[in-house]
């Protein structure tokens, strides 16, 4: 598998792709696990959508199953963000709402990429579902209010990744990450909850996820995944 | 995935004691009214209309969801079933099988 050449369109797809592939396979873990029934619903239909923005996207680079499948945990461009583990119902949604927020931004951005213009909707969706979730959570008891502002300081060094510039899309990062700032601020302190230390400069991050270099978990992700695939190589199913 | 990864969610023992139960009316896209769709539960109305949202339209775009707490709604009984429902067989007047319905007209 080829990789796309850095700085090119093509490598920039590939990182939303592998944004969208890796959340999705978080969300799917949920599955029979969630609070209630109808969030097992909501889990799985936003799992969905971004399965289907994944799979457009690798398809207009490649073979998708080669892309996702056959790639090494270096080979990925997802950001840290989405590999984090589900933790518990609070830290799925805070992680939710600093990701779709992203998403929301980005896809509103890149009016004339032809993925964006479906994908927009979806994840105004996604977003819209971890805002009130938020406000529940964080406006809850004591113990939602607590597991959510832990979850927070806790993804929170994973934010300031997500504005590392991709190349070749037409984005103004500077303006995506103030919307963020803004949004992510109002939507956390209308829950009660505090917006960590460095909300403006992102000083304190982690990062490398652009680049190939992810966290522990990710591994572990990625061995089930591709596990059948690779167990039977070159199998139609 | 081994147990430390793949959560379920440490505090998620289900619990919907105080989710109250919400029935949901549907209208269609081309729908002229809303159709009983279902139940659901949900913690207040917001909630309910975003999870009938997912459950019973697919997010199909243009149409109308109404939610309503199951205790609001006020069933007939089914021991009063001949006086409040038997049709008034004798007063043909009360039926309107007199008139002809024009040619083209719909949904009369």
């Amino acid at each position: 598998m080829p990789e796309p050449e850095p700085g090119t369109l093509a490598a920039a797809e590939l990182a939303l792709a592998d944004d969208a592939l890796v959340l999705s396979q978080r969300l799917g873990q949920w599955a029979g696990h969630a609070p209630v029934l109808e969030e097992e619903v909501a889990l799985a239909n936003i799992a969905l959508d971004l399965l289907g923005q994944a799979r457009t996207l690798y398809s207009g680079l490649g073979d998708e199953d080669a892309l996702a499948f056959l790639r090494e945990e270096r080979a990925f461009r997802n950001c840290q963000l989405v590999e984090q583990p589900n933790g518990d119902f609070a830290a799925t949604i805070v992680r939710q709402l600093f990701f779709s927020t992203y998403q929301e931004l980005l896809y509103g951005q890149l009016t004339t990429h032809p993925l964006a213009t479906k994908a927009v909707r979806e994840v105004a969706y996604h977003r819209d579902h971890a805002e009130h979730w938020t406000l529940r959570l964080g406006d809850g008891t004591t113990e939602s209010h607590d597991r959510t502002q832990r979850a927070v300081d806790g993804l929170w060094r994973h934010t300031g990744e997500l504005f590392q510039p991709l190349p070749e899309l037409d984005v103004d990062w500077s303006a995506l990450r103030a919307d963020w700032d803004t949004r992510v601020a109002d939507v956390l302190t209308r829950a009660t909850l505090r917006v960590p230390e460095g909300a403006q400069g992102h000083g304190w991050k982690a990062g490398g996820g652009r680049q190939g270099l992810h966290t522990e978990s990710f591994g572990r992700l990625l061995a089930e995944m591709q596990h059948l695939h690779r167990s039977h190589p070159g199998a139609t199913w | 995935m081994n147990g430390t990864d793949s959560t379920g969610g440490e505090g998620g023992a289900t619990r919907t004691g105080g989710w109250p139960l919400w029935e949901v009316f549907v209208r269609s896209r081309r729908g002229l009214s809303h159709t009983h769709a279902g139940s659901l539960h949900a913690p207040d109305a917001e909630m309910a209309l975003r999870n009938a949202r997912d459950l019973y339209t697919r997010r199909s775009e243009g149409v109308s969801l109404w939610v309503v707490p199951s205790a609001a709604i006020t069933a007939s009984s089914p021991d009063e079933k001949d006086p409040f429902f038997e049709p008034a067989a004798d007063k043909p007047y009360r039926h309107p099988t007199f008139y002809e319905v024009p040619e083209g007209v719909r949904n009369l």
